[in-house]
Formats: structure tokens, sequence, C-alpha cells
């Protein structure tokens, strides 16, 4: 039984932790946090089911058709619900035009894909063993994604830009950066993430629209305990939430599972706005 | 061009920020009218009707949450179910002895309140986004208590919602019950949003350290909101499963959280109107097109994200039509300095000085300021100048308690002011201005001076809420001294104009008026000047020197040296964090470091 706790929960928190650091590349680039991190892992698991195991095709064509309708997801996000509103940050209108976004996506999906949640199709020909493409697929994800990403960030051009955005916005623009072309960049590369998140961890969630609200909220609880921007803080919390819901699953059930997750989030949110791996901020007068 | 003095203290209807009160009462009279009649136009809109009721009296309370605290909370669904699930449970007799169901739906409302709190308090401590995520977390995770909890709730094949007794039992009757019940929820949040809470909900969000300098209390005044929002929400509930007959937890989608969320924003924020009609139309809308009732969220969703990037103000700023009607373009701030001895009452000979002693503050390894010595004694104007980084505006934040200084003290009258406590500043009457501005657009001139005599009204937030007498004599009151307070600045005839339509120096004017509304000890003023032309400085001059004279004890940061020479006791001045020297101004005129480091030979 701790061997399927331990599998399930590194599994599962593999798949908030790529959410989280989903929020985290959009966060770096624009200084917003948008709610269609979730959308784009719950896109993950219905493009990936509906170009596979509907229409059929291979599953490396599926798979990257998946990811290029996440990239697209991220550059709408960019262009339609972060870039109008970024002028005005202080009036948090991004919550709400990033939310509308989600929303969108999602009842889309719910009115052509169907409210059921449907089978993801099985990737890789291979028997079920104990340790099964269902668990190994997501940390394989993250694992890719964590390396990616370093060595984007310090070993090319465009990751130090992305990092140099990250740092100060203004002082980026003053060195002549593309200030604009790098945001759209980031927000493709963070839904590409995001759809990779719900692709690898398919057979775990299935192909379900409900999926959104959830990864949503999942998601974004390593964000907010690892400190926003923070992504090897994203993966910690990321993985110890997977692991404590899991165990809380099998130990107390399922609704007292999500409460004590709930429960903790807020306790240490709480305590510890910032984090626990954050620094507080000053605010200006 | 002096003001008549019967003209000082206009009746309330005429300078209320809603123009007459007659004419702001009459869509919800029409409204009320309408709903009453409404039997007459035949059975098959009753059940939406009711529907619209009861969605309402969720919205109202929420409104107050979403429109006016500004607190982005997209889970309210979660106290809807709450509240139909306690009243059809304690109906039902699942776990205890049957209730009758009029004290089911108020035991809803009481454990609303208690989740309202429980859901509401996190916004105090986290920013926007957090907020918005736990309540969407804990909207997900009641339905799933709901579905779990087969024991009680029935999981998921529900229970029966409670029923009514005559005459409550039919179709009108249960209509008329859900109206009158939202038609009381209108009254009290109108009540609310025309009182200090209303305009202080604003404050925090739209100018939160002007909030906190007025000494409005964050947390006392969103858990009062929260309390209300989430009782309503439950009775809500209560009132939704008996309309459904049958609850099952698949009726608490998220799809409803959006319908309420966006009804708000579609109506506006800091409108009672706007939200009302936002609701009745996204209730209505779906049945003129039945084809579209699968699509109704996306198209809500839709229209959210419309309002959000092209009209932001909502159904309210186009039914604002007083506030298009030009100003004046060749209107001049006249301040009236001698009504001053009647705003601030007498001198207080007892106020001691505000002292700093050996204050320092560093910001990593910057040092900000740098072991620095102030008195402001009161009834003088003490002038804090100095070269741009030099520390002015760090001293000043550190006097209202946004920093907190690393070693030395700030006494007031030998008393030490408590580190951070920035909402008490208000409490022993020292009051500020800002650099830049803090006022809240939406609002007019007279509400958002009104917002700076808060704490001294007196009704708590029940009685504001049931428009008892001492709320209407706190509205009476501090509606006289706002526009006598206008009136001292010079900007009477700009009370119920949108605050957002006025010109740069006028909102430096209206800052002070709002800052005299606390009968300040002492008035920290932070570069009042910056932006205003030659005539205005002098003006804000002569009525600064009247403010000291008044007795309270004036610090002023400024740039503008002639100012400052010309109206203050005493001068400091600041160079890289430390004081450069002290003195009356001719003193500080002729001081050579003075001279070369600051004003220029």
């Amino acid at each position: 039984m701790v061997q399927s706790i331990v599998l399930s929960g590194v599994a599962v928190g593999c798949i908030y932790a790529l959410i989280g650091i989903t929020y985290n590349v959009m966060f770096s680039a624009s200084r917003v946090f948008s709610f269609t991190a979730g959308t784009l892992g719950m896109l993950g698991g219905v493009l990936g089911s509906l170009f596979i195991a509907r229409m059929g095709m291979p599953v490396v064509v599926g798979f990257l058709l998946a990811l290029a309708g996440g990239a697209l997801l991220g550059v709408i996000t960019e262009i339609v619900a972060v870039r109008p509103v970024l002028r005005s940050l202080d009036q948090h209108l991004y919550v709400l035009s990033t939310l509308a976004l989600a929303l969108i996506v999602q009842q889309f999906t719910a009115i052509e894909w169907g409210t059921e949640s449907r089978p993801f199709p099985r990737l890789f020909n291979i028997g079920p063993g104990s340790f099964d493409q269902r668990f190994w697929l997501p940390m394989l994800a993250c694992v890719v994604v964590i390396v990616g990403l370093e060595l984007l960030y310090r070993h090319t051009l465009v990751g130090r830009a992305f990092l140099a955005i990250a740092e100060d916005t203004y002082a980026a623009r003053a060195l002549g950066l593309p200030e604009r072309g790098l945001r759209m960049a980031s927000y493709a590369l963070a839904g590409v993430i995001g759809t990779l998140a719900g692709f690898a961890g398919g057979e775990l969630l299935l192909a379900f629209f409900g999926n959104a609200p959830m990864l949503t909220f999942y998601g974004f609880v390593p964000v907010a305990l690892g400190g926003m921007g923070n992504n090897r803080g994203a993966v910690v919390a990321g993985l110890l939430l997977g692991l404590f819901q899991q165990a809380a699953n099998f130990l107390v059930g399922g609704i007292f599972a999500s409460v004590a997750v709930f429960a903790v989030f807020i306790i240490v949110l709480l305590a510890r706005p910032e984090g626990l791996a954050g620094a507080a901020t000053q605010r200006r007068v | 061009m002096d003001i008549p003095a019967a003209q000082l203290r206009p009746s309330r209807a005429q300078t209320l920020g809603s123009g007459n009160v007659v004419s702001a009462a009459l869509p919800f009279l029409l409204l009320l009218l309408i709903g009453v009649a409404f039997p007459l136009f035949g059975g098959y809109w009753g059940v939406i009707a009711t529907r619209a009721c009861v969605y309402w009296v969720l919205v109202s309370g929420l409104n107050l949450v979403v429109g006016f605290a500004g607190q982005i909370a997209i889970g309210w669904v979660a106290l809807l179910t709450l509240g139909a699930y306690t009243t059809s449970v304690l109906a039902a007799g699942n776990v205890t002895p049957p209730f009758p169901p009029y004290f089911a739906l108020a035991a809803a409302a009481v454990v609303g309140a208690i989740f309202g709190l429980i859901v509401g308090l996190p916004a105090l401590r986290l920013r926007t986004f957090y907020f918005a995520i736990t309540t969407l977390g804990f909207a997900t995770i009641v339905t799933q208590v709901a579905l779990a909890w087969q024991s009680v709730t029935g999981g998921g094949v529900g229970v029966p919602g409670p029923v009514f007794s005559e005459p409550f039992s039919s179709l009108w009757g249960f209509y008329y019950f859900c109206f009158g019940l939202a038609a009381i929820c209108t009254w009290m949040t109108a009540n609310i949003a025309a009182s200090r809470f209303g305009r202080a909900l604003t404050a925090i969000r739209d100018a939160e350290v002007a909030a906190e300098a007025s000494g409005i209390s964050k947390p006392a005044l969103l858990a009062s909101v929260f309390l209300f929002s989430g009782a309503v929400a439950a009775v809500a509930g209560g009132l939704f499963a008996s309309l459904q007959s049958y609850i099952t937890p698949d009726a608490f989608t998220l799809d409803l959280s959006v319908l309420f969320f966006i009804a708000i924003l579609i109506g506006g924020r800091g409108s009672i109107l706007g939200p009302l009609l936002g609701t009745i139309l996204l209730t209505v809308l779906p049945e003129f097109a039945a084809p579209l009732v699968a699509w109704s969220t996306f198209l809500y969703a839709v229209l959210l994200l419309v309002i959000v990037l092209a009209m932001p103000g909502g159904i309210a700023e186009i039914l604002d039509f007083k506030n298009r009607r030009p100003l004046a373009s060749n209107r001049a701030i006249i301040p009236r300095p001698d009504l001053l001895p009647q705003l601030l009452g007498a001198p207080n000979g007892a106020a001691g000085a505000l002292t700093l002693e050996q204050v320092a503050l560093s910001f990593g390894g910057v040092h900000a300021i740098d072991g620095l010595d102030l008195e402001i004694q009161p009834g003088q104007v003490h002038g804090l100048i100095g070269p741009n980084g030099s520390g002015k505006t760090t001293t000043l934040n550190v006097i209202s308690g946004y920093y907190a200084q690393q070693s030395g003290a700030v006494r007031l009258n030998g008393t030490a002011l408590p580190v951070f406590a920035r909402e008490r500043r208000a409490r022993m009457r020292i009051a500020r201005t800002f650099q830049t501005p803090r006022i809240v657009g939406s609002a007019s001139v007279l509400e958002n001076v009104m917002i700076g005599g808060t704490i001294d009204g007196e009704a708590t937030f029940v009685e504001s809420l049931l428009s008892l007498p001492r709320h209407r004599r706190d509205e009476a009151m501090l509606h006289d001294t706002a526009m006598l307070a206008l009136a001292t600045v010079g900007l009477a005839q700009l009370a119920p104009v949108r605050a957002d339509r006025l010109q740069h120096s006028e909102l430096r004017f209206t800052e002070i008026a709002r800052a005299l509304m606390l009968r300040p000890a002492f008035l920290l003023l932070d570069e009042p000047a910056a932006g205003l032309s030659a005539d205005e400085i002098t003006r804000l001059g002569a009525l600064v020197m009247a403010i000291a004279r008044a007795g309270t004890g004036v610090l002023l940061v400024e740039h503008h040296a002639d100012l400052i020479f010309d109206i203050c006791h005493h001068v400091t001045v600041l160079n890289l964090s430390k004081k450069l020297a002290a003195g009356t101004p001719a003193e500080i005129r002729s001081h050579r470091e003075v001279v070369n480091a600051y004003l220029g030979g």
C-alpha cells in the first residue's frame, strides 16, 4: 500500500508541479497569474484523447498537435487577456480577464467534447506492471521540463532574456529587449508545459473538462507554498502536495483528503502569505 | 467671490453623490411596483421571477464583497450550496428532529454567516489572485463533501428541498416570500452603500493607504461584510432548495458562481442598481433564447471578457447621466480659511509635540534616514526640505506607520507611537496627504471627503444596515462636516462630482479636506504644492498657515523653497539621509551648506 501511495502521490504531485511551473512561467514574463493554467492541463488530456483515441492519429503526431494547441492558447491568453490589462496592473483586471478566457475555453470544451470524463489512450503498448506508464509518464515529463528550463535559462540567449524580463521589465526594455515578443514566447512556452502536464497525466486524470478548475486550484497550491516565480519551490511543494493528498486519500477517504489539503493550504498561506520559501515584498506608499 | 453662508449647508438631497434622493430611488420604486404586480403577467414567468429574486438575495450580499470591497470572490456558490443543504437537511430531519422550514432557514443563515467569515477572512492576508483561488477551492470542496457525505446529504441522490407553509406554499405565495426578502436585501445593502461602511469599503478597494490613514480598520469591516454576505447567501440557498424542490450536488456548479459574479461586474462596481439589473438580465436572458441555454455560461464568460476590456464601469456607468454633464472649465479653488475654527473646533492646548529622536532606517545597505531628530510643535508649520532621495517621504512614512524605524523613537506628547499600526494614527489625530493623491475615483468628491471622518461615526454595522437613528445622525453629521471641509479648501461647488473628473490640483485640495475631517492635532503634507499653479500655491500657503493658527502642528514636505520660506516657522534640511541644518527660514536661507547642496547660489 505504501508503494502505491508513493507512486500515485509522486505522479500526481508531478502534474501539480508542472501546472505550478506553468503559472510561474507566465508570472515571470508579465507579473500576472493566469486562470488558464489549469485549463491548459485539462486541454492536454482532452486534445490527446481527441487526436489519438478518437481521430486515430499516431501517438507522436497527436502529442505534438496537443502541445501546439497549448502553445496557441498560451499566445491567445497573452494577446486577449493579459496585454490589454497590463497597463493597469494595480486594478487586478487580469484576474477577471484570464478567468473569463479560462471559462470560455472550459465551456467550449464542455459543449463540444461533453461533460463526462472519457478515457485517455495508453501511449505505449506495454503491459501493466507495478511501475506503470501512467505513473512514470508524469514523472518523466516533470524531469524533462525542469532540465529543459534549466538549460534554457542558463545556456541560451533567449533564456537569459526571459530571466532579464522576469527580473526587471523596465531595465530589460531599456536594454532593447523585445519585451512583447519575449512575453508571447513565454506564454507559448507555458502553454506547452501546461498541456504536457495534462497529456502525461492523461491516464490518471482522464479527458475531462472539469479538470480545469481542479488543476487551477491544485496547481496553484505549489506556487503559493513554494513562493511565486520559484520553480524549485513549486516542484518540492507539488510533490509534497501529491503525496499528502494520496496518503490522506488512502487513510481517511476522498472528501476528507480534499478538505485536509484545503485546510493545510489556507493555514500555511495565512501563516506565511509569501510562501514557505518566498520573501516578503515591501509595498510602496 | 464669497460663498454665502447659507449655501454651506445645503440640504442633503442637493449634495448626495447620486444627485437627488428621489431620482436615485425612482428605479428601485419602479422595480418594486413591477415586482408586486408581477403575478398579473401570468404563470409561466412565476418560476423565473422567483429565481431572479433568489439570486438577487445572494448577489446583493456578494455585491458588498465584490463590487464595494473589491474582493474577487468567485466561488460564492459554495455558500448557496451550504445554505441549501443546511435548510433541506434540517427541514427533512436527516440528523435532528425536523425543524420547521423557517427555523431551518434561520439556522442556515447562521451557518452561512460563520462560513462566509471563514471563506472571507483569508482576504485580509492574501493578495487578489490568492483569495480568488481560495474561494474557488472552497467551492470545489463543498460540492465534493455534499457528494460524499451520503448519510446527511443523500450523496448523488440528493435531498428534498424544504416546503414553506401557507401562505407561502403556492407558486405566487412563494414568489412573494422571495420577493419580500429580495426587497429587504436591496434596502439593507443600499443603506450600507450610503453609510460610512460603504464608503470605507470602496476606499479599501481603490485607495487602501488612504483608508488606513483615515483610521479604517480593514479586518473589522471586512468581517462584518463577510458575515452579512454569507448569511444572505445561505438564505438564498434555502430558498433555492425550496424552488428546485429537490437538490443534488449537480445543481451547484461553478456556472452559478460565474453568473453571480458576472451579474455584479456587468452592473458595475460600487452600485446597487447596476448589479440588480445585471441579475435580472442574466436570469431572464436564457428564457428568450432557448437554444442558447447550453451556451449560457459560455456567453456569460464572453460577456465578462468584453466588460473587463471595454467598459469596466458596467451598466451603472451607462446610467450615470449626471456625470456626463461638462464641468465649468474656468473654475478656481478659493479656500475659505476663516471657516477653519468652525471645522477644527477650539485649539486643544493640551496636545504636546510630535518628536523624532535619533530615528534611523535603512533598506538593505542603503540608509534612508540616519539618526534624525525632529520636533513638530502644535500650531506651527515645520518645513522638511532636501534633494530627491534625502529621506523626506521616508520620514513621513515612519511617522504615519508605513515603515518601522530600526532604531530611535517617534513620540507624541512623550508616548512612543506604536510601530506599523497605521490605522491607529487617525485616532491619535495624526492625518496625512500623499505625494500622488489617493482618491476613490468612482465616488463623489463629497464621499471622498466623508471617508476622512469614518472614525467619528458611532453607529454599528447592524445599525447602518437597518438605517436606525444613530446611523442617520452619523450620516447627517459627516455630510455637514464634509461640506464644511470642502468649503474650507474651496471645493464646495464640486461636492457632487465624480472624483476622477477633477483636475490634479483639485485632488490635492480634496486630500487636504479629507485630512481635515480628522480635526488633526498634526497634519503631514507630502508635497502638496506639486503640480499647482502659482496662484494655487499662494492660496495653499495661506490655508496651511491658517490650519497651523487653528492649533494644528503641520509637517510640510516640499520642493517649492519659496512656499517653505514664506509659511514655515521652522525648517529642517535633509541631505544624504542626514540632517544638514535646522532653524528658522532666515537662518536656513543663509546657511552656506544648504545653499550649496540644495538651494543653489
